[in-house]
């Protein structure tokens, strides 16, 4: 422990408090057996496959149907949580309205709602049959069973992401910015889009990266509603599960690879976002 | 432009920031609203400029009754405490910026808008800044940006929120002369929000004393200060020695001491509290004196033009509600000639003594 | 990745709508706010109720029939002794990793945090794939385990192993900000007044950072007792032995006993509305601790 101590070269006037050897020690050792070795073996399986071999896997025409439907649906869903999560955190921080706090401890949700579950309700909603499903029907839109189920489950799923980081932003905005520019005779819409939209934008797109990284690796709440047919309504992590019930091990690690390379990208993005949200709205000073 | 705020109430649930106030602000003057915190002054400030509404009572602003106007159409210019400044603008876009959301008629064009911005940032000589960024200015040119954010918009009127209260001593002082200076260049109709009677005193043609929601006193620097009107403008400005009494004739009794008064002011038996401002008091050494409230010297402190004394109330004082200290500024020949010994038993005797009835006060 | 939960006070919307400043016109604010209801009700509220609804549908016999059937009692059992090992074990691990990292300055900080939060971007799917990948009987462990008769896939510890890595991060990404805002100096001081390392832990950090425990412990759970994806690859879906809730919910539902499996659902619905109620209680406990201190 004293030699990983040694190494991250905590400076010596932080060294007074006792334990870092002990709690970094445990903290890597536990990182590494449960995580990095874990997720390590999905690069190193999927070496097994020649590079060639590799591509075909990853570009077969059902594989590519998925990822467009993934990617697809996920980033239209992020879409529509940053417009109506700004409008509910708008409407949480600055309208008084019954019902307030329990809307705003219900956005929570679909962190608190097993998927499974999430998924099972909202089937039984959009279906032909359902509350909402046979209002739509007669409209001519289905919505369970299509493309358009997945996008509804993906939406559900990313519902408290914009409205989480937006909100604490909105309640730390200074009302005096609001003032001054209303003194300076600037009209609302003109404040909003000047002076209120530049401050939460780096919180907005943050919420976004984080509503579509969720949502590309979404499994539990999607597979309910989404009807499953190849080429049409397939997620990408069903092409995993698929390749694992045929016992194809290689073929599911090498789109695992895929989806794992996105989430790092992604995952490097939501942090210089954060950084630039954190710069943009003076909370590091 | 002349601003006149006719009988206005405003109420923060129990809380009343606004008792009725009516007060008259003559064009061109540098008016500085005084009192302590929770007073009502940046209420009333806000009040004036629209951000608040009042309960009752008009805002007039040259002679047009603006109560209903928003405060974008009131052509204010406000100056918040902490500035306000948009952080995602350089310093040239805020001082712009009130320019830019003219309506298009209106809105003068990019070039125009570029000379008053740089005729307004050298105003307040910060020209070589019209590139930073808010994060990168030290306070006092935050300040200084603010105002002339402000002022970009020609306002008919300049309103500045405890304009130098998050600025530390030395920048303070500075930008006071400044803005004294700015004032006396631009002639803006000017209201200033403080609870630095010393700050007040220096810059303001005015002063506006307010307490609890009230207009305790309105009257120039001089007057305010050696006049005051109230117990609490008495308190207010400036270090004050209390000594509670009743009215007798051409005295006033102080327990079983008896002090010279004109007897302006008070009823014969009223019960009544003095106030005397440190330089207003003398010291007699002298055991058979029999003038003056008796006290005892704890602390000389002899350096500078003046030298200050500082007593004790003999015992019991406290018991009795009354005060426990007093404090007294003579010259330093004054000192010398006393010749006081920590400990020594004195009188004190005012020149001159104001009272005020028990109540009031 | 989640931002399930920075504790944080709420304003009183009051002085945004008494200020002439910050007040929209009427029907801007009823645009809004109408648009943001609707899209509540819609995407949150309905499938709740729903939830409920179906579960009710027919009746309460049947409702309760289907909870005490032996299947759904044992998935009940398997979901709570999974949680009851998933979640201690990252409780330990997020203090310990909290102390290390908020208490102390070293190279590589950032990007530690960084990997401390890798769960939550990897899909619960992946999450599955890699503990197959390790002890399936094609993997890395595959033959050794069968060869001294261990099973870890298909199996109990597998759901545990998955179950852990996906609710990694909660606690410790709810500590670590928590415990940086606080700073040093109280743990300096009783480590000056003579306290060792488990006394100061102990009577000066721990009482500190309660609520933000909790908070963590409270997410942890909930996602430990829902988790679905992540399970469903190394479950096996063995009825009665290796079903948790979640997936005893999906074998009713692809059965097409709709009944039985809202009803198992409404109790995992229960549980997220109790983990909300939780969650709205400590913030509220939090933010009365920080008005206390100010």
């Amino acid at each position: 422990m004293s030699a990983v101590a040694a190494f991250f070269n905590p400076t010596r006037q932080t060294r007074v408090l006792p334990g870092f050897g002990l709690s970094i020690g445990y903290t890597l050792v536990y990182l590494s057996l449960l995580v990095l070795i874990p997720l390590s073996a999905v690069f190193l399986k999927s070496a097994e496959l020649s590079l060639a071999q590799f591509w075909d896997v990853v570009t077969a025409p059902r594989v590519v149907a998925s990822y467009k439907l993934s990617f697809g649906a996920s980033l239209l869903a992020a879409a529509i949580n940053a417009v109506f999560g700004l409008a509910l955190a708008w409407a949480l921080v600055r309208y008084r309205f019954p019902g307030k706090k329990l809307i705003d401890a219900l956005v929570d949700l679909p962190f608190a709602l097993p998927t499974a579950v999430a998924g099972i309700a909202l089937t039984a909603l959009y279906a032909g049959n359902g509350w909402v499903g046979s209002l739509l029907e007669p409209l001519g839109i289905k919505v369970a069973f299509t493309p358009l189920g997945v996008l509804v489950a993906l939406v559900f799923i990313g519902v408290p992401f914009v409205v989480r980081t937006v909100q604490p932003i909105l309640e730390d905005l200074e009302t005096e910015l609001e003032e001054a520019a209303a003194s300076l005779g600037a009209h609302r819409w003109t404040t909003f889009r000047r002076v209120i939209l530049p401050i939460l934008t780096p919180a907005l797109l943050t919420g976004f990266a984080l509503a579509f990284a969720r949502a590309v690796g979404e499994y539990g709440s999607v597979i309910f509603i989404a009807g499953n047919m190849p080429m049409v309504s397939e997620i990408t992590p069903l092409m995993i599960i698929t390749k694992l019930e045929q016992y194809d091990y290689v073929g599911a690690t090498a789109i695992a690879v895929v989806m794992l390379v996105l989430s790092f990208v992604l995952l490097l993005v939501i942090n210089l976002l954060q950084a630039w949200s954190a710069k943009a709205t003076g909370r590091n000073r | 432009m002349s601003i006149q705020v006719q009988d206005i109430h405003k109420q923060f649930g129990n809380f009343t920031a606004l008792d009725h106030v009516t007060l008259d602000f003559p064009t061109g003057e540098l008016v500085a609203l005084l009192g302590p915190s929770g007073c009502g002054k940046t209420t009333l400030l806000r009040v004036i400029a629209g951000l608040e509404t009042a309960d009752s009572g008009r805002v007039i602003l040259e002679g047009e009754d603006a109560s209903g106007t928003h405060v974008r159409e009131r052509q204010v210019g406000f100056v918040f405490q902490h500035y306000a400044l948009f952080r995602h603008m350089s310093v040239f876009e805020n001082v712009a910026f009130g320019l830019r959301v003219k309506p298009r008629k209106e809105r003068p064009n990019e070039a125009e808008i570029r000379k008053r911005v740089h005729r307004l940032l050298e105003l307040v000589q910060l020209d070589w800044l019209a590139d930073r960024y808010p994060s990168q200015l030290s306070g006092g040119q935050r300040q200084r940006i603010a105002l002339a954010r402000a002022l970009a918009v020609e306002p008919r009127v300049l309103l500045l929120d405890e304009p130098f209260g998050a600025l530390d001593a030395k920048v303070r002082k500075e930008l006071r002369r400044w803005l004294r200076h700015l004032h006396d260049e631009l002639h803006v109709t000017s209201i200033f929000v403080t609870h630095d009677q010393e700050e007040a005193l220096e810059v303001a043609d005015r002063v506006v004393l307010m307490n609890k929601g009230r207009v305790e006193q309105v009257g120039t620097p001089q007057e305010v200060y050696e006049h005051p009107a109230t117990p609490f403008v008495y308190g207010f400005l400036g270090a004050v020695n209390l000594f509670h009494g009743r009215v007798d004739g051409e005295h006033v009794q102080v327990g079983d001491a008896v002090l010279p008064h004109d007897g302006r002011d008070a009823d014969h038996g009223a019960e009544v509290v003095g106030f005397a401002r440190p330089h207003e008091l003398d010291i007699v050494t002298d055991p058979a004196a029999t003038a003056g409230v008796a006290a005892v010297v704890s602390r000389v402190l002899a350096f500078g033009a003046s030298a200050r004394v500082e007593l004790d109330a003999l015992e019991g004082a406290a018991e009795r509600g009354e005060p426990t200290h007093y404090e007294v500024v003579l010259t330093r020949e004054r000192v010398t000639e006393l010749a006081l010994t920590e400990g020594q038993q004195v009188r004190l005797v005012p020149s001159s003594l104001r009272v005020f009835p028990r109540e009031a006060a | 990745m989640a931002v399930a939960g920075v504790l944080h006070g709420r304003v009183d919307a009051r002085r945004f709508e008494t200020n002439a400043a910050t007040r929209e016109s009427p029907w801007v604010r009823r645009t809004i706010l109408g648009a943001a209801l609707a899209f509540f009700a819609l995407f949150l509220l309905l499938p709740l109720v729903a939830v409920f609804f179906e579960a009710l549908r027919k009746g309460w016999g049947t409702y309760l029939t289907a909870l005490s059937d032996a299947d759904a009692l044992a998935a009940i059992k398997l979901t709570l002794i999974t949680a009851l090992v998933a979640v201690p074990l990252n409780l330990v691990f997020g203090v310990a990793a909290a102390w290390a990292i908020a208490k102390f300055q070293f190279r590589g900080k950032h990007f530690l945090t960084t990997l401390i939060d890798l769960p939550f971007s990897v899909s619960p799917v992946i999450a599955g794939l890699i503990f197959v990948l390790l002890f399936g009987a094609q993997g890395w462990f595959g033959e050794w385990l069968s060869a001294h008769d261990i099973k870890i896939v298909f199996a109990v510890p597998g759901i545990v192993l998955a179950t852990v890595f996906v609710t990694f991060p909660f606690v410790a990404r709810e500590l670590i900000p928590l415990m940086e805002a606080q700073g040093r100096e109280e743990e300096e001081a009783a480590t000056v007044l003579g306290a060792n390392g488990f006394q100061t832990f102990w009577r000066v950090t721990l009482p500190n950072i309660k609520w933000g425990l909790l908070y963590g412990v409270i997410l942890c759970n909930a996602r430990a007792m829902g988790e679905f994806g992540a399970v469903s690859v190394v479950s096996g879906h063995i009825r009665g032995l290796t079903n948790t809730m979640p997936l005893h919910v999906e074998i009713l539902y692809n059965e097409y006993n709709f009944a039985a499996a809202f009803a198992v659902a409404s109790l995992l619905a229960l549980l997220a509305l109790v983990t909300l109620g939780l969650k709205t209680f400590i913030e509220w406990k939090a933010s009365q601790a920080v008005k206390e201190t100010d």
